[in-house]
């Protein structure tokens, strides 16, 4: 009994991340077709900014201040690989998607030549130490701290979406761009933000990822592929649709590892995937549209 | 037979065509080394799997960025065969005691033999890749969707290999493998004759992927690619048609990972991931997708810079690919065919009018 709640809390754990990282994804290929490879070094750039940070402001004090940091920087960086490249590639996802690989080719040869191949470790504060024991299992601190930072970022990115007039306007391109544009919204300003809000979540999931393991400059890639699973199943940019599928998915993995192997888990949930695609080729959730493609 | 190439290439074609092939099999293995010769060959198989890219991606806009696995398939079998002929007495490749396996695993026994195992390779990517691309074409599922799709393919397959440590070697792979049909891998006489078998293999592939792109299927397929709906409408089965050009691509890939095997000796899950499908791409994009002649350029090309670069500068490779997937890809989607095109229209245009004429403002209209 113990053991199945903390590996079902491990997989609650492990979804809740997937989740940061595939939120900013879903967003973009939703609102703007675009699928960015380079997100998982945007994950690498927020891990390694908390890096940075715990060296200078002493081990453990820094972590409360990395995430607004991380957020703004792969933010930025999310800003400047939008204007510079992604911007002329509207309506060629393909191409996007190579390019955006290029661009995390060049990003984690650059970490590995900064920071060195081998991995890097960030302590986490004093505070996050032990865990909350329920039904004779024990939750790590650390872990519900991640769950309950991804909590306020989902209902933070609900309330951007359906309260805020910038959230309107961007559930606007989102459903139809040319409609929205003949309507009087500045469209590239509203791309832009949601690229900075995206690249912004996975800064902040990479300062997540530290607390639950050493950094390296592959760091992204590892955890990328789940990600833009969870966007496939979800449905294209819909936030219920991303929260279901990266939960669900978080805790299938989570049994079928501890079920079978964890080699084999990843194959079980591939073929879980596809099985899915089948019954909603869409995804969970879908956009209604009149539009044929 | 020349009638028969013909009618597949064309007059000019046909020339340079043979010239090449000329220039491959009998110019090459006179005036090069044996270690550069081997790498060649090793160039050689990746453009056979870059052919099949051209196929899938470049004619029929299917980007499969897990090409790895099918690759790995075909190289898996073939390396299985090779390490049961050279098995020690108890019939166990060494791996396998190492890892402490007393007996041949079961799905292991059928590629003792050449006969199963030869053909294994091609038709076991190929009833992969038909069995995935029918579940997802089916569905409508396609461009990044697909391209998601068969990059978490690559993903998975390399876990599993990885994770199976006493079946499939693990990290390491399948290593050791001296010999071929009883011919030692290492004398350079019997690397030359591969390095042969390889280049003709190639251009058989480059004809049938000719063939293919040239027909009536083939125009098909590039409409498709163009206006899947348009194509449905006009009532043609798209999926029938996108399926069989993947299987055809997983196909040459297999094809490409059995030859690979006794050229380089080595078959590991290092070689098959989603950055070396991803590298696979880069060939084809860089000589210009829709050609197949720019799939072969652009791949033996990327493959040399590759090594000659990590020779040098080992972190310069990863620069260098980046960015030729940055510019390629954005910034000249053509490729050097759209380059030699370019500059060939330009030279003509230069040829037809010699001599700039001046024209006078008040004369123009």
């Amino acid at each position: 009994m113990d053991i199945l709640v903390s590996q079902l809390f491990t997989g609650l754990s492990v979804g809740s991340v997937l989740l940061l990282i595939a939120l900013g994804l879903t967003f973009t290929f939703g609102q703007m077709g675009v699928i960015n490879l380079a997100h998982g070094e945007l994950i690498m750039v927020g891990a390694y900014s908390a890096f940075v940070l715990g060296g200078i402001a002493g081990e453990g004090a820094s972590l409360l201040v990395a995430i607004p940091v991380a957020f703004f920087l792969a933010g930025c960086l999310g800003l400047v690989l939008e204007r510079l490249l992604i911007r002329r590639l509207y309506g060629r996802p393909l191409d996007t998607l190579l390019v955006t690989w290029g661009v995390s080719l060049v990003l984690q040869q650059a970490a590995r030549d900064i920071f060195g191949a081998p991995n890097v470790n960030v302590k986490s504060p004093p505070w996050l130490d032990g865990g909350l024991v329920v039904a004779g299992a024990t939750l790590p601190y650390v872990r519900l701290f991640i769950l309950a930072m991804v909590m306020a970022s989902v209902v933070g990115i609900w309330i951007y979406m359906t309260r805020l007039p910038a959230g309107r306007r961007m559930r606007a391109v989102m459903a139809n761009r040319q409609l929205a544009a003949c309507s009087g919204i500045a469209t590239d300003r509203v791309d832009l933000r949601t690229f900075f809000i995206g690249s912004g979540l996975a800064g902040a999931a990479g300062v997540a990822l530290t607390l639950l393991g050493p950094v390296g400059p592959t760091l992204g890639t590892n955890y990328i592929v789940d990600a833009f699973l969870v966007v496939v199943a979800g449905g294209l940019g819909q936030l219920r649709g991303a929260v279901a599928a990266a939960l669900a998915l978080g805790v299938l993995s989570a049994l079928l590892e501890f079920q079978t192997q964890a080699s084999l888990a990843k194959v079980l949930v591939f073929v879980a995937v596809v099985a899915f695609l089948q019954v909603r080729p869409q995804g969970l959730v879908v956009l209604r549209s009149r539009a044929l493609t | 037979m020349i009638d028969r190439l013909r009618s597949v290439t064309g007059r000019k074609g046909l020339m340079a065509f043979l010239t090449v092939g000329f220039v491959f099999i009998v110019v090459a293995p006179t005036v090069m080394s044996d270690f550069r010769l081997n790498l060649l060959a090793k160039y050689l198989c990746f453009a056979i799997a870059a052919v099949g890219i051209d196929l899938s991606w470049g004619y029929g806009g299917m980007l499969t960025l897990g090409q790895g696995v099918f690759f790995g398939i075909g190289g898996y079998s073939m390396g299985m065969f090779l390490k049961l002929a050279e098995a020690g007495p108890d019939g166990l490749p060494d791996f396998m005691s190492y890892n402490g396996l007393t007996e041949v695993p079961a799905f292991w026994k059928p590629f003792a033999s050449a006969a199963v195992a030869l053909p294994a390779a091609v038709i076991l990517p190929m009833l992969l890749a038909a069995g995935l691309g029918w579940l997802i074409f089916r569905q409508r599922i396609r461009g990044p969707y697909f391209a998601i799709l068969t990059q978490a393919l690559a993903a998975a397959f390399v876990i599993l290999l990885i994770g199976q440590q006493g079946y499939t070697a693990g990290t390491n792979g399948l290593t050791n493998m001296t010999s071929f049909f009883g011919y030692d891998l290492n004398d350079p006489v019997n690397q030359r004759t591969l390095y042969v078998v390889v280049a003709v293999v190639l251009g058989a592939v480059f004809l049938l992927a000719r063939q293919i792109v040239s027909s009536r299927y083939g125009r098909l397929l590039i409409a498709v690619r163009d206006g899947e709906d348009r194509v449905r409408f006009l009532g043609y089965d798209p999926t029938r048609v996108k399926v069989l050009a993947f299987t055809v691509s997983a196909g040459m890939a297999g094809l490409a990972g059995a030859l690979f095997v006794p050229v380089v000796g080595i078959m590991s899950p290092a070689l098959l991931g989603i950055v070396p499908s991803l590298e696979l791409l880069i060939g084809v994009a860089l000589g210009g997708r829709a050609t197949l002649v720019g799939a072969v350029v652009g791949t033996v090309l990327v493959n040399y810079a590759k090594t000659s670069l990590s020779e040098q500068i080992p972190s310069g490779w990863l620069y260098l690919q980046g960015a030729l997937f940055i510019g390629v890809v954005a910034f000249a989607p053509r490729g050097l065919a759209g380059l030699w095109e370019a500059i060939s229209t330009w030279a003509r245009r230069r040829e037809r009018r010699p001599t700039p004429q001046l024209i006078e403002p008040a004369a123009m209209p």
